[in-house]
C-alpha cells in the first residue's frame, strides 16, 4: 500500500474507532474541533511545508469563512452550505489579490503582509458593528443537515454528527492534499522548496506555483472557519485574531509541517492540551512559543517525520 | 490649519517611535539577514521593565535605565538560545523561530507584569506647548529627540568606529569578514544588544503617552515593519525615513479618516510597497547569488 492510502485509511479508521474509547458524550466536540484545526493546519502543510512560504494571518480567512456563515443567510437569503462556498471563494479571491504582488518577492514578505491581512480582517470584524454585532460575537444559522439525515432514518445527537460530519471533511481534505502532493504541482512545488534558483532554471513560474499553493491554504483556512462557526451557532472575531494563526502554525510545526500526518497529529496535541490542562489558558502563550523554537531548533521536520524516520530505520 | 499641524505633530510623535522600532529590524537583519519579529516585544518590555522598577520605588531615570540594561540582556539571550543554534536554517524556519520568541516573550510578560494597562509620569510634565495654535506634549519631544539622538549615534558607530565597521563588514560578507579576523559571533551578540536596547529606550520614551501592557508588541512590529519595507530593507537612513512618513501617514488617517482603522496605515503602506517599489524609497536592487 502506498505510503498516502495508508495515511488516509489510518485516519479514516482512527476516526471511525475513537468514539469507543469516549468516557463521555463531551468527547465528540473534542474530536470536531481537532478535525476542524486539522483541516485547516492541512492547508499551512501545503502553503509552509511545501512552498516554503509563511502566513501569519491564516485566521483571518478563517474569519472570512465562519462570518460568511453567519452572514449571508441573512443578508443574502443564502442556504448556509452556500454561505461555505461564498465564504471560501472570497478568501481564495482575497489571497490571490493579495498574495500575487508579495510572492514574486522574497520570504519573509509574505509573514509581514499576512500578518497585517489578518489584523485588518480582525479590525473590521470587531468595528463594523452595524454588520458583525462586534466583539460579542454573533448567531450562525443551523446547517440543517442532521435534520436531512434523521429523516433519512440516520439519528445521531448534535456532537456525534459534527464529530462524523468533521471527520470526512478532514479525510476528504486530506485525500485533496495528498493528491495535490503527488501531481505535477505538487512535485513543483517541492522542488521549489528545495531550490528556488534551481526550479526556475528548469522553467518553472515560480510565483505561480506559489500563489496556488497560497490561494489553496486560504480556502483550507475557510472551509475550517466556516464549520467551526456552523458547529458552535455562534461565532466571535477571535477566529480571526492573531493568537489563532499562530496556533495553526504552531499545529503544523509541532506534527511535521511538511506532512499531512503530522499537521493532524499537532492539531489534535495543540487542541487536546487546553482540554485536559485546565491551567493551559494562562500559560498558552508561553507554551506555543516555546513549542515553534524548539521544534525549529532540534526537530526541524517536527514530530511525526522524525518519528517515522526512526522507524524505518533511516536514522541520520 | 491648526487642526492639520495637530495631526501631523502626534503623526511625527509615533513616527519617531516606528523609526526606532525599524531601526532596530536594520540593525539585526544588517548583520544576519534575520528578520526578527520579537522586535516589538522589545519595545513592550522597555516599558513593563521601567513600569516594574519604578513601581518597586526606583527614581524614574534609574528604572528606564534598567529596562533598557534589561532588554538587551535578554536580546542577547534570545540571540545565544534561539537564532546561533539554528545559524543556517531556512528563512521559513527563522521566521518561525522568531516569532515563536515573540509568542514566548508576550506570554511572560502576561505571567510575570499582569493583564493590566499600566503607565508611568511624563518625563517633564504633562503641560502642553503650543505651536500656532496646536499642542504638543512634552513627552513627544523626548521621543522625537530621542530618535534623531540614536539615528545620529548610529551613524557615528558605524561610520567612525573599527567596531561599527566590523558589524559592516560582517553585513557585507560574513566569510570574508571572518577571514580578515572579524569576530562574526560578536558581532552578531553586539547587534541583538543595540537592537534590543534601541527597542526598549523606544517603549521607555513612548510609553506616558500611549501607555502599555503586555500585548503592544505585535502593533509596533508590524508597524517597524512597514517602516523599513518603507524605507528600503537594511537602510538605516531608509528606517528613519519610513518611520516618520509612516507616522505622518498614521496621524493624517486618524485625523481625517478613522481613529479605529489608523493601524490599517501600515498594512496598506507594506501593500503599496510591495506592488509598486519593492526596493523600498533608499534601497537597492538585490539579486540572489547562487
Amino acid at each position: 500500500m502506498t505510503p498516502k492510502n495508508a495515511t488516509l485509511l489510518a485516519l479514516a479508521i482512527l476516526i471511525a474507532l475513537s468514539p469507543i474509547f469516549f468516557p463521555s458524550s463531551f468527547y465528540y466536540r473534542v474530536g470536531a474541533l481537532i478535525f476542524v484545526n486539522a483541516l485547516a493546519v492541512t492547508g499551512i502543510v501545503i502553503l509552509t511545508g511545501w512552498a516554503g512560504q509563511i502566513s501569519l494571518g491564516h485566521a483571518g480567512f478563517a474569519g472570512i469563512g465562519a462570518y460568511a456563515c453567519a452572514l449571508a443567510p441573512v443578508h443574502l437569503g443564502l442556504h448556509p452550505a452556500l454561505a461555505v462556498l461564498l465564504g471560501a471563494l472570497i478568501s481564495a479571491v482575497l489571497a490571490w489579490l493579495v498574495g500575487r504582488p508579495i510572492l514574486r518577492l522574497k520570504g519573509y514578505y509574505l509573514a509581514v503582509a499576512s500578518l497585517g491581512m489578518g489584523i485588518l480582517i480582525s479590525m473590521v470584524l470587531n468595528n463594523e458593528r452595524d454588520l458583525t454585532r462586534g466583539p460579542d460575537g454573533i448567531d450562525v444559522p443551523e446547517l440543517g443537515l442532521r435534520a436531512l439525515l434523521k429523516d433519512a432514518g440516520l439519528d445521531l445527537s448534535n456532537g456525534q454528527f459534527w464529530y462524523f460530519f468533521c471527520g470526512i471533511v478532514l479525510i476528504l481534505g486530506a485525500w485533496l492534499a495528498l493528491n495535490l502532493r503527488d501531481s505535477a504541482t505538487g512535485r513543483a512545488l517541492r522542488a521549489l522548496h528545495g531550490s528556488e534558483v534551481a526550479a526556475k532554471t528548469v522553467g518553472m513560474d515560480v510565483a505561480r506555483l506559489k500563489l496556488q499553493a497560497f490561494v489553496i491554504s486560504a480556502v483550507y483556512a475557510s472551509i475550517s472557519g466556516s464549520l467551526l462557526a456552523l458547529q458552535n451557532k455562534f461565532i466571535t472575531p477571535d477566529v480571526a485574531g492573531f493568537m489563532h494563526s499562530v496556533e495553526m502554525v504552531t499545529m503544523a510545526v509541532l506534527g511535521g509541517v511538511g506532512s499531512v500526518a503530522g499537521a493532524i497529529f499537532g492539531a489534535a496535541v495543540l487542541t487536546l492540551l487546553p482540554q485536559v490542562l485546565t491551567v493551559f489558558a494562562e500559560y498558552e502563550q508561553l507554551v506555543l512559543g516555546l513549542v515553534m523554537v524548539l521544534v525549529m531548533i532540534f526537530l526541524r521536520e517536527g514530530v511525526v517525520p522524525s518519528i517515522l524516520r526512526k522507524i524505518r530505520g533511516r536514522g541520520e | 490649519m491648526s487642526e492639520l499641524l495637530q495631526f501631523l505633530l502626534s503623526g511625527v510623535t509615533v513616527g519617531a517611535v516606528y523609526a526606532l522600532v525599524a531601526l532596530g529590524f536594520t540593525i539585526i537583519y544588517n548583520a544576519s539577514d534575520v528578520v526578527n519579529f520579537a522586535q516589538g516585544e522589545f519595545v513592550m518590555l522597555g516599558g513593563m521593565i521601567t513600569v516594574a522598577a519604578y513601581a518597586a520605588g526606583a527614581p524614574l531615570p534609574l528604572a528606564a535605565l534598567v529596562a533598557i540594561v534589561v532588554t538587551a540582556a535578554l536580546g542577547v539571550a534570545m540571540n545565544k538560545l534561539t537564532i546561533e543554534p539554528a545559524r543556517g536554517a531556512p528563512v521559513v524556519s527563522l521566521v518561525i523561530i522568531t516569532i515563536g520568541a515573540s509568542i514566548f516573550i508576550r506570554g511572560a510578560a502576561q505571567l510575570i507584569f499582569g493583564k493590566q494597562i499600566h503607565t508611568y509620569p511624563a518625563f517633564s510634565g504633562d503641560d502642553p506647548i503650543r505651536i500656532l495654535g496646536a499642542t504638543i506634549l512634552p513627552q513627544s519631544l523626548w521621543v522625537i529627540a530621542g530618535s534623531v539622538a540614536v539615528f545620529i549615534g548610529l551613524w557615528l558607530f558605524f561610520t567612525r568606529t573599527l567596531l561599527g565597521r566590523a558589524v559592516l563588514a560582517t553585513s557585507n560578507n560574513r566569510l570574508a569578514a571572518q577571514l580578515v579576523g572579524i569576530n562574526t559571533t560578536f558581532v552578531m551578540t553586539l547587534s541583538f544588544a543595540l537592537s534590543a536596547g534601541i527597542g526598549a529606550l523606544a517603549g521607555v520614551l513612548v510609553t506616558p503617552i500611549t501607555m502599555t501592557s503586555y500585548d503592544v508588541g505585535l502593533a509596533f512590529a508590524l508597524k517597524g515593519f512597514a517602516a523599513a519595507m518603507l524605507g528600503g530593507m537594511g537602510n538605516p537612513k531608509g528606517a528613519l525615513v519610513g518611520g516618520f512618513l509612516l507616522g505622518l501617514l498614521e496621524g493624517l488617517t486618524a485625523g481625517y479618516i478613522s481613529s479605529q482603522y489608523k493601524d490599517a496605515a501600515a498594512f496598506i503602506v507594506i501593500l503599496a510597497v510591495l506592488f509598486f517599489l519593492p526596493q523600498g524609497l533608499f534601497g537597492r536592487k538585490s539579486t540572489d547569488r547562487v
